[in-house]
């Protein structure tokens, strides 16, 4: 009796996670089907596996260009912003005094402005900067990696400054005596500690901006920089809507961070647990 | 020991340009900018100084090109918002909107939490799905969604007579709002199942099996064991959604665009339009600056709040 009552409740477990799922579902079913069969029944299986929308939807969207640079935006940024802010907090959890103080305090009040209050001013500067100092940022990939590092430097900062400050001092003073210059003591002794938050900070950093839409489509004009946002957004504006092709598009587009997740799974829902409780 | 002084030494330095530090001194400054210039620099370059530039803008009429003029309005345009009567319908839309969807993402977390943090072998795999769409990004998602209020609610309404619930809903000016919050609840549960799990596996287990002894029924566990000691999880959780839901703009585009007849304009699109759509470029600011008071308002709350708390745990 009880194991019977315990199976069932495992089913009814997974059960209702798989409805909760079932709009994954059913773009993804439909992507193979045909009008007809789409409308004779929205949640059947399709006839047979057939991928003419997939090939369709992914020469319509230039999807190999846009996941190329989604990767391009992503990797490189994520790699500055592990870079640059472990540095940054590092040096700023281990120097006490006022400039310190002001810097971390500074980074952390800027958490609160949304995106939206510094488009605009945000767009005016970097057209200026590159049309009179002729430092392409505008419509560049280097010009968005600039700016994802920007946006993405104070929740980085604050999470590595978190993690230094519980790093025994001990370690880094042995290492001076020993006559390593800071650069050695960072990168040889303190930044392999750092290996769990480096991974939170990545995961968070990696979700944010291969998702981000709104800065992209501000900064990307030219159709060979699209992104897989970009590309996704344009595809469904351009094409009034022929639903099996979109959805094999949408299909393709949730392909990677499928994959992403399965390979990084027990990172992301840490990395995601301790972002969001800091 | 002489991180104090250098650092003095080094704000003297900032501020005054004062010379005289000893070798030691100016190669740990060195070191010091080093380590920290690059990225403070692009910081500011991205950040800080499109902030400020921001707040000047708000206070001038501008269309955006820059060879015609900014004319100085001072006040005006936040004279102007307060009258503005399409910015105050979709600054009360977003306050509802927010509202619901803080209500149904936290119960429907909350309940997911409660559920795979039982003793069952399928809890694991359940958790991993349960957090999947909040990978997707909010634009694919609204599109995800437009289908399925487009053809699988008429499939269902067809299917079962109830054409009263099954119809889409992006269509219908109230509807269209529900739609947007289902579809944000469908992004966000599991991202609050998290923060809700940890605080559950934070239960010391002794609290529960006192319970137990005591005769607690299950029900009772949960009122009155459970959920107090929840409320740090909850605090977080709350807050989270909330700032989270009044940023809304990604779902919000690409399901419904802001329609039905402007229906789902919510605060962060009315600011897009304003000012990419329509050209108000100093007018939009204005809004822009207002979105950002509120949203410092709601999340200094819930620091103040979150800190309280601590305290008194």
């Amino acid at each position: 009796m009880r194991k019977a009552s315990r199976l069932s409740k495992e089913i009814l477990l997974v059960l209702m996670a798989l409805l909760f799922l079932s709009p994954v579902y059913i773009i993804f079913v439909n992507s193979f089907k045909t009008r007809k069969e789409l409308y004779e029944n929205t949640l059947a299986l399709p006839e047979d596996f057939n991928f003419r929308f997939y090939t369709e939807a992914m020469e319509q969207m230039d999807f190999f260009n846009a996941f190329i640079n989604s990767m391009i935006v992503t990797v490189v940024s994520v790699a500055f912003i592990v870079i640059l802010s472990s540095m940054t907090a590092w040096m700023l959890a281990r120097t006490g005094g006022k400039v310190s103080t002001i810097i971390f305090m500074t980074l952390i009040a800027t958490m609160l402005i949304p995106f939206q209050t510094i488009m605009m001013p945000l767009m005016q500067l970097v057209t200026n900067i590159t049309q009179n100092l002729g430092i392409p940022l505008y419509n560049t990939l280097g010009g968005l990696i600039f700016m994802n590092i920007g946006f993405n430097a104070a929740l980085s900062v604050f999470l590595y400054h978190g993690f230094v400050k519980s790093i025994p001092l001990s370690l880094e003073e042995a290492a001076t005596i020993d006559g390593a210059s800071k650069f050695g003591v960072f990168w040889r002794i303190i930044f392999p500690i750092l290996t769990p938050i480096t991974a939170t900070v990545m995961i968070l950093n990696v979700i944010l901006i291969w998702n981000d839409f709104l800065l992209p489509s501000l900064t990307l004009i030219d159709k060979e920089l699209r992104t897989i946002p970009l590309s996704v957004f344009y595809f469904f504006g351009e094409f009034t809507i022929e639903w099996n092709l979109a959805m094999a598009g949408l299909t393709l587009t949730i392909i990677p961070v499928v994959i992403f997740y399965i390979i990084a799974q027990k990172y992301i829902i840490k990395g995601i647990g301790e972002g969001a409780v800091k | 020991m002489a991180c104090p002084a250098f650092s003095r030494a080094a704000s003297a330095n900032f501020h005054n340009g004062k010379e005289g530090m000893d070798v030691a001194n100016k190669s740990k400054l060195g070191w010091y900018l080093l380590f920290t210039v690059p990225l403070l620099i692009i910081f500011t370059i991205v950040v800080i100084i499109p902030f400020l530039i921001g707040i000047y803008y708000a206070f001038f009429d501008w269309d955006g090109i820059a060879a015609n003029p900014m004319e100085f309005v001072g006040l005006d345009n936040f004279v102007t918002l307060l009258q503005d009567d399409r910015f105050l319908q979709s600054a009360w839309l977003t306050v509802l909107f927010t509202l619901l969807s803080v209500i149904t993402v936290n119960v429907v977390g909350l309940a997911f939490a409660l559920l795979v943090t039982s003793k069952l072998r399928t809890a694991n795999l359940t958790r991993t799905m349960l957090f999947m769409p909040y990978l997707i990004g909010g634009l694919i998602l609204g599109y995800i969604w437009q289908f399925v209020f487009l053809d699988v609610f008429a499939f269902f309404g067809e299917v079962t007579g109830l054409d009263a619930v099954f119809f889409n809903w992006l269509l219908d000016e109230q509807f269209a709002l529900f739609a947007l919050v289902t579809v944000f609840t469908w992004q966000m549960a599991g991202y609050v199942m998290i923060v809700y799990i940890a605080g559950i596996q934070g239960i010391p287990g002794e609290v529960i099996e006192a319970s137990k002894i005591d005769g607690a029924s299950s029900w009772q566990r949960l009122t009155r064991v459970t959920f107090p000691l929840l409320m740090p999880a909850f605090t977080i959780s709350l807050f989270l959604t909330l700032s989270y839901g009044f940023k809304i703009y990604d779902v919000n585009l690409s399901l419904t665009g802001g329609g039905p007849a402007n229906a789902t304009e919510l605060f962060a699109m009315n600011i897009y339009n304003e000012i990419f759509g329509y050209g108000n470029y100093g007018y939009g600011q204005a809004k822009a600056i207002v979105f950002f008071i509120i949203i410092a308002a709601i999340t200094l709350t819930q620091v103040y709040i979150t800190k309280k708390r601590e305290v008194e745990m």
